[in-house]
């Protein structure tokens, strides 16, 4: 438990507290919010509605497709939106266009008892404040496991091991699942385990590629042993298929986000038993290494450029009282939560022990969304056993550099 | 009428024509031969909850100078029509000196994008085009016979397909085929095989998109060659029967050739229509299994986080080009009708 309370302080042990604002009242300005759309985003921009007492106007926009608009809708002056919630990789596009305002002075105005692990800075300057953690880690079902005799599985090898007994054993005939869905999904999942397998994405101080190598090899043929466990239907399987299928009970072993856990563990919808044998682990390591093979991500708000300094500043004074100690409080096991004042959950126990085991964040790299899309765009070739693997990586290569020619990087 | 009525007759048409069509395809096509500036690019550290890093990040500054001088980009003129993702003349090219049989070659072919979906494409629109204008043939002369009290609830349940919105509808069918759906698992039970799945063969995936195409054109056909059936002319369809024609003979002898206009109607729509095939991949999931054209330029805008506009619009431009090759047989062979007949 230590080593979640850890982690959810952060590495840069913060000693104050999060200021609460219990009360919020801001006088004027127009908050307007881009978010994606799930429930830990609402209870955040719900919490910051609440500062609209003071005669403020606060509203926001949750779409699953926020990524796409995000720059076009910050690009006019003044911007549509004053403030975007990113991760790691939408924050990208934002950062190349230069859409984004410094937050340094609201910091240091208003935001003083903000955590050193929360602030997201590049080239110095304080870009965004990031409140929640996410990583893809293992979900198991204790029961299979103790009816073929395993422990849980710390690499990815003892999972192809404890897969194949459960299948052995005629439990289940496809054990196994994961987000490998033939779009940003798939891409994903290599990057996690290549990730693992100690790759590095492109060549250092340049945006060459550089994943045709062994570890690129290996990523390839392990994403081939785990396919050939899960359903045929794979290159179909998100989050929203898999989820419900977890609940049926008719998978033991699934790779998926932390933020699904709380639903899982819940056992809402699910089948009898399932839900109390749901136990989240860390995501395991590959190939003999010591990285977890899965990628930290952070979500954070941002604060547009194109905006007056007055709803810049009615905007960071809503979400810090949307991320405030009230929210985490009411909303504590929506989220694995950066904050101060959160208290981790078993919902939470996977990501805590990816992020303690030293799992590397995902790259926030300008062209990296180039090369995760060239790898999702070639890879099921590979999986359904159309070519071999440096064929394929050749070919994520090829496409890559299409694209990132075309894109100015190269 | 005369020119000058006509004109004005057609004028507000032409200017929305412009506007909205020809002008955007122009802007479409100009975007299509340039490319982004180059990006500069500085080492900064970058700082996050979990630890701290050096990475390139692009320089805004210099960046938005280059965009001030060139808001367009940098012209690449056909460059980018001739790269990996399109028409990809360098790697046709080795493909061509490095294999031997044709057979490798064309496996080499459909391994570069374009040339997957064009694949796909192509063979979509040459299965569901003729099964469309057969079976909606078929469906209206079958209604037409129906007695008068049961035939308007029966066009309303053929049209049925095409009153559902594509994307639901294809949806709906992909919960269908699903393993645990009634027509996923029906199958499984017929043929005795606990692991058939239409999502995961590439053959089953393309055959249920074909029939996914069929199911939610042929009412457009059949409601088209429907209307055409009530303007047969009666003495005719009689006089076939006096001479001693079948039922048969009579459809093949006057009915069809009085409909040929309507199956070059049919025929054109339905070419332009299957070409530009793109909410059943969505749907159904298929884009590993079958990439079309028009799924190409969603994944440039849609698929990352970096839209590639330049490359989006040459897939544009060429799938236009390609409607065009296919409409021309049709178009000549009309045009010669058209001069036929006045002559």
């Amino acid at each position: 438990m230590t080593l979640m309370k850890s982690f959810a302080a952060g590495a840069v042990a913060a000693l104050m507290a999060t200021a609460a604002y219990a009360e919020c009242e801001i006088s004027s300005g127009n908050v307007n919010v881009l978010a994606n759309d799930f429930p830990a985003l609402k209870a955040i921009t719900g919490t910051a509605a609440e500062c609209a007492s003071g005669g403020a106007t606060i509203s926001a926009n949750h779409n699953k497709d926020f990524r796409n608009i995000t720059v076009q809708a910050l690009t006019p002056n003044p911007a549509e939106y004053t403030s975007v919630i990113v991760a790691n990789s939408s924050i990208v596009p934002l950062l190349n266009e230069g859409l984004l305002r410094p937050l340094d002075d609201l910091v240091a105005k208003h935001g003083q008892d903000i955590p050193k692990n929360q602030l997201i800075t590049i080239d110095g300057k304080i870009m965004a404040i990031a409140f929640m953690a996410n990583a893809q880690h293992l979900f198991l079902r204790q029961d299979v496991l103790d009816q073929v005799g395993k422990p849980a599985p710390a690499s990815w090898e003892e999972v192809v091991e404890t897969a194949q007994a459960i299948k052995d054993a005629g439990i289940m005939d496809h054990p196994f699942a994961f987000l490998s869905m033939s779009d940003w999904n798939l891409g994903e999942e290599f990057v996690n385990m290549y990730l693992g397998h100690g790759g590095e994405f492109f060549k250092p101080g340049t945006a060459e590629p550089a994943i045709n190598n062994e570890q690129g090899i290996a990523t390839l043929n392990m994403l081939k042993e785990l396919v050939a466990l899960s359903n045929p239907d794979f290159l179909t399987y998100n989050t929203a298929t898999v989820v419900p299928i977890w609940k049926s009970g008719d998978i033991a072993i699934a790779q998926l986000w932390g933020s699904s856990g709380g639903e899982l563990l819940s056992g809402e919808g699910a089948e009898e038993g399932v839900a109390e044998n749901t136990v989240l682990v860390g995501a395991p390591t590959v190939a003999g290494g010591s990285t977890p093979a899965s990628s930290l991500w952070w979500d954070g708000f941002t604060i547009a450029k194109n905006i007056s300094d007055e709803d810049a500043e009615a905007t960071f004074l809503a979400m810090m009282h949307g991320t405030s100690e009230k929210m985490v409080t009411a909303n504590n096991d929506a989220a694995v939560w950066l904050m101060e004042s959160y208290v981790p959950g078993p919902a939470a126990a996977g990501v805590a022990a990816t992020a303690s085991a030293g799992a590397e964040p995902y790259p926030m790299l300008p062209y990296m969304g180039l090369l995760h899309q060239a790898v999702f765009e070639e890879l099921p070739d590979f999986l359904q056993g159309n070519e071999s693997a440096e064929k394929t990586l050749a070919d994520i290569e090829a496409a890559y550099t299409a694209a990132a020619k075309e894109a100015g990087y190269l | 009428m005369k020119h000058r009525t006509f004109f004005w007759f057609i004028l507000p048409s032409l200017a929305a024509m412009f506007f909205f069509i020809a002008l955007p395809i122009v802007s479409v096509a100009v975007q299509s031969l340039f490319v982004e500036h180059e990006q500069i690019m500085t080492e900064v550290e970058n700082c996050g909850p979990f630890k701290c890093e050096t990475v390139l990040q692009v320089d805004n500054e210099a960046t938005a100078a280059l965009r001030e001088e060139a808001p367009l980009g940098r012209f690449n003129g056909l460059g980018t029509y001739t790269n990996r993702k399109h028409l990809a003349f360098e790697q046709v090219g080795v493909a061509w000196n490095e294999t031997e049989t044709f057979g490798e070659f064309m496996s080499e072919l459909i391994n570069l994008p374009f040339y997957k979906a064009l694949f796909f494409t192509l063979t979509y629109t040459a299965v569901v085009t003729p099964f469309v204008i057969f079976l909606g043939l078929g469906v209206a002369l079958a209604v037409n016979t129906l007695p008068r009290a049961i035939k308007g609830p029966t066009i309303f349940v053929s049209l049925l397909p095409m009153i559902v919105t594509p994307l639901i509808g294809a949806l709906i069918l992909f919960w269908m085929v699903d393993a645990d759906g009634i027509i996923g698992a029906t199958l499984q039970k017929i043929f005795n095989d606990p692991n058939l799945s239409l999502k995961a063969s590439t053959p089953l995936t393309w055959m249920m998109l074909i029939v996914y195409g069929i199911w939610s054109s042929t009412p457009f056909s059949f409601i088209v060659f429907y209307a055409g059936l009530q303007t047969v002319p009666k003495e005719t369809l009689e006089a076939a029967k006096i001479d001693g024609a079948s039922r048969w003979q009579s459809i093949r002898y006057v009915v069809v050739p009085y409909m040929m206009p309507l199956v070059v109607f049919i025929t054109l729509m339905q070419l332009m229509d299957n070409f530009r095939v793109f909410e059943p991949i969505i749907s159904f999931s298929a884009s590993a299994k079958a990439t079309s054209l028009s799924w190409i330029i969603f994944n440039d805008l849609r698929g990352g986080d970096i839209q590639l506009f330049g490359s989006a619009g040459a897939t544009s431009i060429l799938t236009i080009l390609g409607v065009a090759i296919l409409l021309t047989p049709v178009l000549i062979r009309t045009w010669r009708d058209f001069n036929q007949k006045r002559a």
